[in-house]
């Protein structure tokens, strides 16, 4: 049972809802990024989602394009982040799974990218420009090395391909609350629960919910009914606000913590 | 006939999108297999084609061009003459078609010189649709006069600051906006790039240019050209062309742009110098780093201005059937002023690669030969651009 999965269960039996925490990995730079793991995991962080930065990110929105465009500046590479990860995991064993284009990935090699991730102690990989249609070499590959394909479902993802997705997803669906890309918003739409039961229905695979969730308030409204909520722009935008100066990880770490404890206590 | 039911001309293609947009390609998918056949739409695109867009475009044989370079015969396929000024207007006349049927109410496109923006605002204005382009900073700047054309046309432009603020961050953005609001909104794509089904139609839509040379070179010459040769940025106006001719004995052509060089980092040579790689929705060649980053492309010419390449044309190339050569900016320049002055038609820079190239061949080869070159444009949006550099 891979890391992920463990978590999920460990979780259930706390009757207890996952934060799942998204970071670009190099934004501002992968210094950084190794000393804001293992504090976002004592800020309570379940599962940590880590970017790897791609010139055109097409389903991100600008705080997470701008989040990408400074790591690749810095000139972050996808071997460094393997790497970074790599000495991480003497010091945490916190799920994390990484996100990504598929480009990257192809280039990368898909096999190779998999095996390294195993080797490295990635636990996931969420492609978001990758349905499950085109994603034949990645889950044949993810599956022989115990790591998690986790697939997207969407508001206007039919209950066919629902199936399909619930079918090739390991670790967790990630339902995209709303139709858009990335990026905090003050409202979510109220169909979010009925597509979630939906999916739920259909399979026994936790159900996560990403995009577009900003404060406390939102992530406890949404781990009312899923299985875990992320947050990713709202947490970039606080790292942004906070670049260069001396106290970014603890106000990240504060921040982080207000979400935690929100969803914790849902 | 390719591509295949997932979308793949032989290894290239696909669907490489956000889930979001999956079903609406699903939707225009189904739609379109029934379109494809439905003798009403066709005869309306027909009707459209001719009495709106100004089809069928003449196939002019350059005399004195031909003459001035003393070898092969040069026939020019005037798509230059279309409404709007180039052979956008095919495309967007076949997709408006197509997503009035669907019943959308709102177009977007990106657009990289401003033909197809100018071209999709038009179709948009004659059909009473909401509309809103996607351009890049940097192109809006060297395209002023398009960019005026579709407001007066009533689409609202909006400029995309991301990356090389250039075309493929306009088409990042409208595939973001497409992404948010997929429920009413169709997306007209200008090329025969994105993914599945879009090069698969945009090349049908644009197959009219083909299929008219190939009837107007046989009704001159009684025999079909040599060489067939277009511009490639995307590859909508070369695939138009090409597709009548890939069973014939005819040799294919597509020019690239080489920027500064070919061997310099400033080109927009990704047939020939990218690797297979996923932009946009598709499997392609394309221009990357080592870790998979986009690379940025440069060339004179906005329309060419393009890290990308329609997945079809990786499949030519790959199996040889069509040959992919590339154009400097000043090769482009001298194409431009040499068609100018010995026939009077100003072509489009993009066109001037083709033109250019088509030239250099057409020297080699003996008086017994025929080419027949796509002009794609005219050149009218360009001339700044022209003034500024001579």
């Amino acid at each position: 049972m891979n890391r992920i999965d463990r978590k999920f269960k460990s979780l259930k039996l706390k009757n207890k809802k996952a934060f799942i925490a998204y970071i670009t990995a190099g934004d501002p730079s992968l210094v950084v990024t190794a000393k804001l793991v293992p504090e976002l995991e004592k800020a309570g962080v379940d599962i940590l989602e880590l970017g790897i930065p791609f010139s055109d990110p097409m389903a991100d929105g600008p705080t997470i394009q701008a989040a990408s465009h400074r790591a690749l500046v810095g000139g972050v590479r996808i071997s460094k982040i393997f790497r970074m990860v790599g000495s991480l995991r003497k010091n945490t064993d916190m799920p994390i799974v990484f996100m990504t284009y598929y480009n990257p990935v192809f280039k990368y090699g898909v096999k190779k990218f998999i095996d390294d991730c195993s080797r490295y102690g990635v636990d996931g990989v969420i492609v978001p420009d990758l349905p499950c249609e085109e994603a034949g070499a990645l889950v044949k590959h993810a599956k022989a090395r115990g790591v998690a394909a986790i697939f997207l479902a969407a508001p206007t993802s039919t209950v066919a391909r629902i199936k399909k997705i619930a079918g090739f997803s390991t670790g967790f669906i990630y339902y995209v609350s709303l139709t858009g890309v990335t990026g905090a918003r003050r409202d979510l739409p109220v169909e979010m629960g009925s597509k979630v039961r939906c999916i739920k229905s259909v399979t026994k695979t936790p159900v996560c919910v990403g995009f577009g969730v900003s404060d406390a308030a939102q992530a406890k409204s949404v781990a009312k009914i899923a299985d875990g909520v992320i947050v990713g722009s709202a947490i970039v935008s606080v790292i942004a606000n906070n670049t260069g100066k001396r106290d970014l990880v603890a106000k990240v770490v504060k921040f982080t913590k207000s979400l935690a404890r929100a969803v914790h206590n849902a | 006939m390719l591509p295949d039911k997932r979308g793949y001309f032989n290894g290239f293609g696909g669907k490489f999108v956000p889930e979001t947009l999956m079903a609406a390609l699903e939707e225009l998918e189904s739609e379109y297999k029934k379109t494809r056949t439905d003798k009403r739409f066709l005869e309306q695109f027909k009707y459209y084609l001719s009495e709106y867009a100004g089809r069928p475009t003449p196939l002019y044989f350059a005399k004195r061009l031909t003459e001035e370079l003393g070898g092969a015969k040069i026939y020019l396929k005037r798509e230059d003459l279309l409404h709007t000024g180039a052979h956008k207007i095919n495309n967007t006349l076949g997709q408006v078609l197509l997503a009035i049927r669907m019943g959308k109410k709102r177009i977007i496109a990106e657009t990289g010189a401003g033909q197809h923006g100018v071209a999709t605002a038009t179709v948009a204005a004659l059909f009473g649709l909401k509309c809103e382009i996607f351009m890049g900073e940097e192109d809006i700047k060297r395209q002023a006069v398009n960019v005026f054309k579709m407001k007066l046309l009533g689409a609202k432009v909006t400029p995309v600051s991301s990356g090389s603020k250039t075309l493929k961050d306009a088409m990042n953005e409208a595939i973001r906006d497409w992404v948010t609001n997929v429920r009413d909104t169709y997306y007209l794509i200008g090329s025969v790039a994105g993914p599945h089904p879009y090069p698969m139609m945009v090349r049908d839509f644009q197959s009219i240019i083909g299929i008219e040379a190939r009837r107007q070179i046989k009704e001159k010459e009684k025999r079909l050209p040599d060489h067939v040769v277009a511009c490639v940025g995307g590859g909508s106006n070369a695939m138009g062309i090409f597709h009548a001719f890939l069973k014939d004995d005819v040799m294919l052509l597509g020019v690239e742009a080489a920027g500064l060089g070919i061997d310099t980092a400033h080109h927009a040579a990704t047939l020939c110098r990218g690797s297979v790689g996923v932009l946009h929705g598709s499997k392609s060649f394309i221009l990357q780093n080592d870790d998979g980053q986009i690379g940025i492309a440069h060339s004179i010419s906005a329309g060419l201005d393009y890290p990308g390449v329609g997945p079809e044309h990786s499949y030519l190339k790959k199996s040889g059937r069509a040959k992919y050569v590339a154009v400097t900016d000043k090769q482009a320049l001298e194409g431009f002023q040499m068609l100018t002055k010995t026939e009077g038609i100003i072509p489009a820079l993009e066109s001037s690669h083709a033109i250019y190239y088509a030239a250099k061949l057409a020297k080699k080869l003996k008086k017994n030969k025929i080419i027949i070159v796509c002009v794609s444009g005219r050149g009218d949006k360009d001339i700044d651009i022209v003034r500024g550099i001579l």
